[in-house]
């Protein structure tokens, strides 16, 4: 009896896998995804691979689980207040343009028969770029926090952001600036959202931070609710394209998810916002690390199997 | 069957077959399932003594798929898929069990002629010119299939009492795919066959891993609806239980 509730057969993926090892893996990128305002994508698909889950079924699966996380997220943000609707609203106008855009992309990797290669050089250098600077930047800060001596660096400086047209105010940022770089942001993320079967937090939050000066604490919950919008899109994509949306895989990823990603939204209110950066910053990194390590290691398999009849 | 018999004017052997069961259901807890394979030899004379050694074998196959098998190579410091090979005939599923070692009990052109072995069912028809050893892309295509427990020969695994008794066990993996698995039991003599058994096996999904993966592909777009419905009402759902619990 305990082996018949542990072992699930999943009907899209067409393979048994362990129950509490989905709902496991579900909670904890839940709690990351609640922590940081990242979907947790980048780390949930890689691991589905790991276990065994046809790459195609993770990706579109994987999309599904986090409108769940992120809705779930995102509803604690909105109690608290934490989301800048109009700042997110502008955000997801981009993403989802981008997202089209990035649809199109990954038809024409697929049809040069290099899509994985791509994907994870794509995973590699955007998580080596953004893991480094966030590491970099987050070890200074504290770094200076330690020397009460020395004034804290403004993040609100004026950059070339700042300059441009079409300035519009987003009261809950506290900023004034134009809606054309949030719009440019927007549709990047979608572009690598919808190629790298991510929801794109892990860089929209560096971004936000970065390039838009806005607020640490509204970043998070912004976030979520721009990749609720995007990964329901992909979800939708995939279902009807590619019919590889297992409900079963999702529901538990996301029972588990829902629940971390409550926890994670609360412990991220207890801890400082230098803390909370470096250790995404470590997180980010380490994904990275692994990827780039299975790229340069010779595989133990060189062969691989694919469906056929393409051509 | 006809020319066979003839082969051996003076008696004739027939083998009668039958399987524990002859449908499998995917069901939610599927994880696999072992078929009992069973039969007897019947015979209308008895052996004369100057008779061959007698044998069976018996091969289950499963649906049959062209499969695109890829080589890494190492390019600028990693690994890149380089060269691609689309194998025309690979079977989803094929499981071999025999009375004795399958290349010694049976002649190659028996082999050939009912397809029996990895060598035989595992075939690329027109391999690009580019690619000078077609056959480790085939041999890649059993090895990695043997690893998931989708291939396997099993020799000497058949149980055979008084040349008239035969059964074994064939496992089934939980990585099925869906269709019709033929099951072939062989008599052999001498390493020739003398009669073949034929039955089929149906593999199918039922109940709810049935009405999911038939909405998903008959009615992608509401399935899509509904997944996002679940997943938005779970997210909900744990917001507010979270919510009381904090009270």
């Amino acid at each position: 009896m305990v082996s018949l509730l542990m072992q699930l057969y999943l009907p899209i993926a067409e393979v048994s896998v362990n129950a509490f090892l989905l709902l496991g893996l579900g909670g904890i990128v839940g709690v990351l995804s609640g922590m940081f305002g990242v979907g947790g994508g980048f780390l949930m698909t890689p691991l589905l691979f790991f276990i065994g889950i046809p790459p195609a079924v993770a990706v579109a699966t994987e999309a599904n689980q986090i409108v769940a996380s992120s809705f779930s997220g995102v509803l604690a943000h909105l109690r608290r207040k934490t989301v800048d609707l109009k700042m997110g609203t502008v955000l997801l106008a981009g993403g989802l343009v981008g997202s089209a855009i990035g649809v199109q992309v990954f038809k024409i990797l697929k049809e040069m028969g290099q899509v994985e290669l791509l994907v994870t050089l794509c995973y590699v250098v955007f998580l080596g770029i953004v893991g480094g600077l966030m590491f970099i930047e987050s070890l200074g800060t504290i770094r200076r926090a330690r020397k009460p001596s020395t004034s804290p660096v403004a993040r609100k400086h004026h950059n070339w952001v700042h300059g441009l047209p079409l300035k519009m105010r987003f009261r809950q940022s506290q900023l004034y600036i134009s809606a054309i770089p949030v719009l440019l942001i927007g549709a990047s993320v979608g572009v690598l959202a919808a190629i790298m079967g991510v929801g794109g937090g892990f860089i929209m939050v560096p971004a936000m931070i970065y390039i838009l000066g806005m607020p640490t604490k509204v970043v998070v919950g912004t976030s979520l609710f721009q990749i609720i919008f995007v990964t329901g899109f992909t979800t939708l994509m995939h279902a009807t394209q590619n019919y590889t949306v297992d409900a079963v895989l999702a529901l538990l990823l996301l029972l588990g998810g829902v629940v971390g990603a409550q926890i994670g939204a609360r412990l991220g209110v207890r801890l400082k916002a230098e803390q909370l950066r470096i250790l995404l910053a470590i997180m980010v990194l380490a994904v990275c690390g692994k990827l780039a390590f299975d790229l340069i290691v010779q595989p133990g398999e060189l062969y691989s199997l694919g469906p056929g009849g393409d051509h | 069957m006809v020319l066979l018999a003839l082969a051996h004017p003076a008696w004739t052997e027939e083998v009668i077959g039958a399987l524990s069961q002859n449908t499998v259901a995917i069901t939610a807890n599927f994880d696999g399932s072992e078929i009992f394979v069973f039969g007897a030899v019947k015979r209308d004379a008895p052996v004369p003594s100057d008779a061959g050694p007698l044998h069976v074998v018996i091969t289950i196959l499963g649906p049959s798929e062209p499969v695109v098998v890829r080589r890494k190579e190492r390019t600028f410091g990693i690994w890149v898929n380089r060269d691609a090979v689309e194998v025309d005939e690979a079977p989803s599923f094929y499981a071999i069990a025999t009375t004795g070692p399958l290349y010694e009990i049976m002649s190659n052109t028996a082999r050939l002629r009912h397809r029996i072995g990895f060598d035989k069912v595992v075939r690329v028809v027109g391999a690009p010119d580019t690619i000078s050893d077609p056959s480790s892309f085939t041999e890649a295509v059993v090895r990695i299939r043997q690893d998931n427990g989708l291939y396997s020969q099993q020799d000497g695994t058949i149980d055979l009492r008084d040349e008239t008794l035969f059964a074994t066990n064939v496992a089934l993996p939980a990585n099925l795919t869906e269709g019709v698995y033929r099951t072939r039991m062989f008599l052999l003599r001498d390493r020739e066959v003398v009669h073949i058994s034929e039955t089929a096996i149906t593999v199918r999904k039922e109940g709810l891993e049935r009405w999911i993966y038939t909405t998903a592909h008959e009615r992608p777009f509401l399935y899509g609806i509904l997944s996002i419905a679940v997943a938005l009402f779970a997210g909900w759902l744990a917001s507010e239980v979270f919510r009381v619990l904090r009270r």
